[in-house]
Order: structure tokens, then sequence, then C-alpha cells
């Protein structure tokens, strides 16, 4: 018994298995807890109540989940690309760093989710501004994990590169920038978190679509269900953008030198 | 001896300026290393030896006195003869061993196919045949040396500058990296200056010991070391090594 135990663990496939059994387990514990506990549809329907919800053709789940993926997509995307070029700016300009660095970390302590009502202000509300809500949470994690691993280079490291006349740009693609890649994804996990949290917080905000704006119209008719239903899409956009990030990340950077 | 020596050192200063601060880190430091010597440097922390082994790396300029590195039967480039190895093995965590070793020859844009194949000789000669596609972190910290090792020669440098590179291991393997490194240093016949604050250590690998000393820093002396080749583990034992370490320790202050 402990043997197998053991050999699951070790194993691959085992640890898959015992992952998906976690889930399937924590479904049963619902079931069980609302039917036994005998517990009104209102407060807590059981699994099949809120799957049943998708099929209410007037919720417009599909188009609904497809405009939350967007903002949530576009918004890291875009947090990605801005947090990582600003980064590389910053080891190309010293004094550009020194400037700019002190400011994003006082900018950071701003809690995004206050710049919402402005955002929505400022852009109307619709699928723009709600990006705009997810990348400006998603982008200062990326930002400073990537500006932390381009300067965490070895000077030893840095004096083998010169003994040999290896130029900046050398050190740049061979050194600095596959070193800082362990950060860039420690970054992007934390990021890829805060995104969805964002658009969601937009789509609270103000909208007319969307996941969470969906969660609102059905709060109001008490159709528990359907936000729970809700909640578990907004959910699994997370989980496949956190999975993609994990995958790439598996395929660039080898086991030790993963981070976060 | 008729040939030019292949390092010469003539009254070397450096000096460290940090504000309005001065801080001499090498004085005098004058001495001849002859082609296919392994050279000592030993002192305690702070007695300027892997300053000095910088300056003959050209990272650092010096203020003061005379370094030449060549001679006319042994020309030097400084770009690409030299080979460093440091404390740390430095090897890049998301690179495979072999690939590691390639590093300065594509920093140097050498011939990759005939580079690779000597990295595969290289490791070999170092003892890590069949570790080609592992990563660092598969090997010991005395595999991960002779990695550094095999990387620092890949582009055949004339001169291998090494900065105190058994320091981090214990001591059962720094001696028995000491003997491979003798072997390493015999089959390929490279210059080696060897900085280390072992005084057993910089007398068994020595050709030739140079001792400097700290506050202020300045060299102290520079003799040869006759003791026979190949060198074994129990020369440790033999008077001649004794009374080598005890001048070293008198020199060092601390006998």
């Amino acid at each position: 018994m402990r043997d197998a135990l053991r050999s699951t663990l070790d194993s691959r496939v085992g640890l898959y298995t015992l992952g998906v059994l976690a889930h399937l387990g924590l479904l049963l514990a619902w079931y069980l807890f609302v039917r036994l506990g005998d517990v009104p549809k209102f407060v807590m329907p059981s699994p099949a109540d809120t799957f049943g919800a998708l099929l209410k053709p007037n919720y417009d789940w599909w188009k609904n989940t497809l405009v939350t993926a967007t903002e949530i997509f576009a918004g890291y995307g875009m947090a990605l690309v801005v947090g990582v070029l600003l980064a590389l700016a910053f080891t190309w300009s010293k004094l550009l760093e020194a400037l700019a660095l002190p400011l994003l970390v006082t900018l950071n302590m701003i809690p995004k989710v206050a710049l919402g009502p402005l955002i929505i202000v400022w852009f109307k509300y619709g699928v723009f501004p709600n990006t705009l809500i997810a990348f400006s949470i998603a982008v200062f994690p990326i930002l400073l994990t990537t500006a932390r691993g381009l300067r965490e280079i070895e000077p030893d490291l840095l004096d083998l590169v010169r003994s040999l006349r290896g130029s900046r740009w050398q050190t740049f693609t061979k050194i600095q920038l596959p070193g800082a890649l362990p950060y860039v994804f420690s970054g992007m996990k934390v990021g890829a978190i805060l995104a969805v949290a964002g658009a969601i917080v937009g789509e609270f905000l103000g909208s007319d679509r969307g996941l969470g704006y969906l969660m609102l119209q059905v709060q109001v008719t008490l159709d528990t269900p359907a936000m729970f239903m809700a909640v578990i899409l907004i959910t699994l956009i997370g989980v496949v953008l956190y999975g993609l990030v994990l995958a790439l990340e598996h395929w660039l950077v080898p086991k030790d030198a993963r981070i976060g | 001896m008729t040939t030019e020596p292949f390092i010469h050192l003539a009254g070397v200063r450096k000096v460290y300026r940090r504000g309005r601060q001065e801080h001499l880190a090498v004085s005098d430091a004058t001495f001849d290393v002859m082609p296919g010597e392994l050279v000592s440097l030993v002192g305690p922390s702070g007695c300027g030896k892997s300053t000095l082994l910088k300056v003959l790396a050209g990272l650092h300029p010096h203020d003061g006195g005379e370094v030449r590195i060549g001679s006319a039967t042994h020309p030097f480039a400084p770009e690409r003869d030299i080979g460093m190895v440091f404390q740390a093995p430095l090897l890049l965590k998301w690179r495979r061993i072999l690939e590691n070793i390639l590093l300065p020859a594509e920093l140097l844009g050498l011939p990759m196919r005939e580079a690779r194949e000597r990295g595969r000789e290289l490791m070999a000669m170092v003892g890590l045949a069949g570790n080609e596609d592992k990563y660092p972190y598969e090997l010991s910290g005395g595999m991960q040396q002779r990695a550094a090792i095999a990387r620092a020669l890949i582009h055949d440098p004339k001169l291998v500058l090494m900065d105190e590179p058994f320091g981090a291991l214990d001591a059962l393997t720094r001696e028995k990296m000491n003997l491979e490194l003798l072997r390493i240093w015999k089959e390929s016949g490279k210059t080696i200056v060897f900085v280390t604050h072992g005084i057993s250590e910089a007398v068994f690998l020595g050709t030739r010991v140079v001792v400097l000393t700290a506050g202020p820093a300045r060299m102290a002396d520079n003799f040869p070391i006759e003791l026979p080749h190949p060198r074994t583990l129990d020369m440790k034992t033999h008077e001649a090594f004794g009374v080598y370490t005890r001048r070293i320790y008198k020199l060092l202050g601390m006998e």
C-alpha cells in the first residue's frame, strides 16, 4: 500500500491522476453538501442545477464568455508587451531606470480597481476600458520582475564575456535576456491572475457585455445557478491563460532555472 | 634559460578610487612567467591577487609599471588568448553542458562545427564524457568546475587565468581537482596563472609561487617550486614541501 502510494507520487501520470481526483472530490463534496444539507437552490445550487443554467439561451453564455476572454487576453497581452519592453528600455538607459523605477513602485501602490471609475469616464464603457483595467493591473508584476531579472547578472560572468571582448549585444542576447526569462515568467504568473480580476471588476463597474455583466443581471433575479456558472467560466478562462503561461515556461525554461 | 618570458610584469600598480578615497590594490608587482608555466599567486584576502588577475585579463587598466604578455615565439592576441575560471562555475543554467562550454567560441565567432568537435574532446579530457546533454544542476560542484575549465579552453587560449577555482569545493574534491588540473595543464601545455589563498595548494600546483601580502598590498616574494613532476599527493608530506609552505607562512606573518 505504502509502496503503491510512493510510486504514484513519483510518476507523472500518477500525479495528474491525483490532481483530477482532487477536482472530482470537490465536485462530490459540493453535491453532497447541497443534497444532504438540503440547501435552498437560491443560496447554493447543486452542480446539476449550475450546469443546467447553461441551457438558458437568453444568457448568451458563449458570447459573454468570448467578451470576457477577449478583455483578459488582450489586457494581458498588452501588459506582457509593454512590461517587457519597458524593462528592456531600462537596461539600455540607466537614467530612464533611475527616473522611472521609483515612480513605478509608487504607481504600483495605487489600487488599480480604484482607477476603474476613472477609466470608464475617459473611455466610456465596453470592451476597451475593461481591457485597460486588466492591463493596468497585470503590467506591474511583469515589468518589475523582468526589470529585476535583467539586473541579476553575475559580475564575474560579465568579466568572462569582457575578457573575450564580447559585445554588449552578445551579453544581452546570450546572458542577460535568457537569464531574465525565469523572472519574466514569475511576473507573468502573478499578472495572469490579476488580469482576470481586472477584467471582471471592469465589467462590474460598467459594461453591457461579459460574464461580470451577466452576473449582475442574474443577481437581480436571484438566479444563483447562473451566477455560479459565470464564476466557473471566469475561472476556466483564468485556468486556460495560466496553463498557457506554464506550458510556455515549461518549453522555454529548464527545470532548475524556474522560480516562483 | 634562453626563451623569453610569456608574461613580464615590472612594478605594476593598481589604485582604486572611490570618491576622494584612494585604495592601493596592487603595488610593485614584478615577476615573469615562462611559456607553459603554472604560476600560483597566493596571499590573504585584500592582497590584490584577484585584481592582478583582472589586470592580466585586460579587464582593468593598471596605473603604473609595465605589463607585457606575449613574445616573439609565443604571440598573444588579448581578445582571444585568455581563458578564465572563477570560484563559481558560472555555467548558464538554461544551457546544456556542451552548449555552456561552447560559449566563448560563440562570442568569438569561431566555426561552430569544429568548436563542437573540440568541445567534446575537451569534455573527455576533463572527465565529463557522456554529460554533454545534461543541465548544470544535474552535475556536482566539482563536475561543474570541470565544465568551467573546459569552457576556458574551448577557444584554445594561450593563457588561462584561474581565480580560486576550487575555493568552494570540499577538501577531498579539491585535492582531486588539483591532481586533475595538473594533468590537464600537462596535456594542454597552457600557461596558467592560478590565484589561491591556500598555501599548500599554491605550492602543490605551482612551478613558481608569487606571494602577495595585504595592508598595504605589495608583492612579498617570487620563487620557483622545484618539486618533480608529475606531482603526487604524498609529496605534501615531504621535507621540501614543508620548507616551501613554511617560507610562505613566514612571509604572511603567520609563524
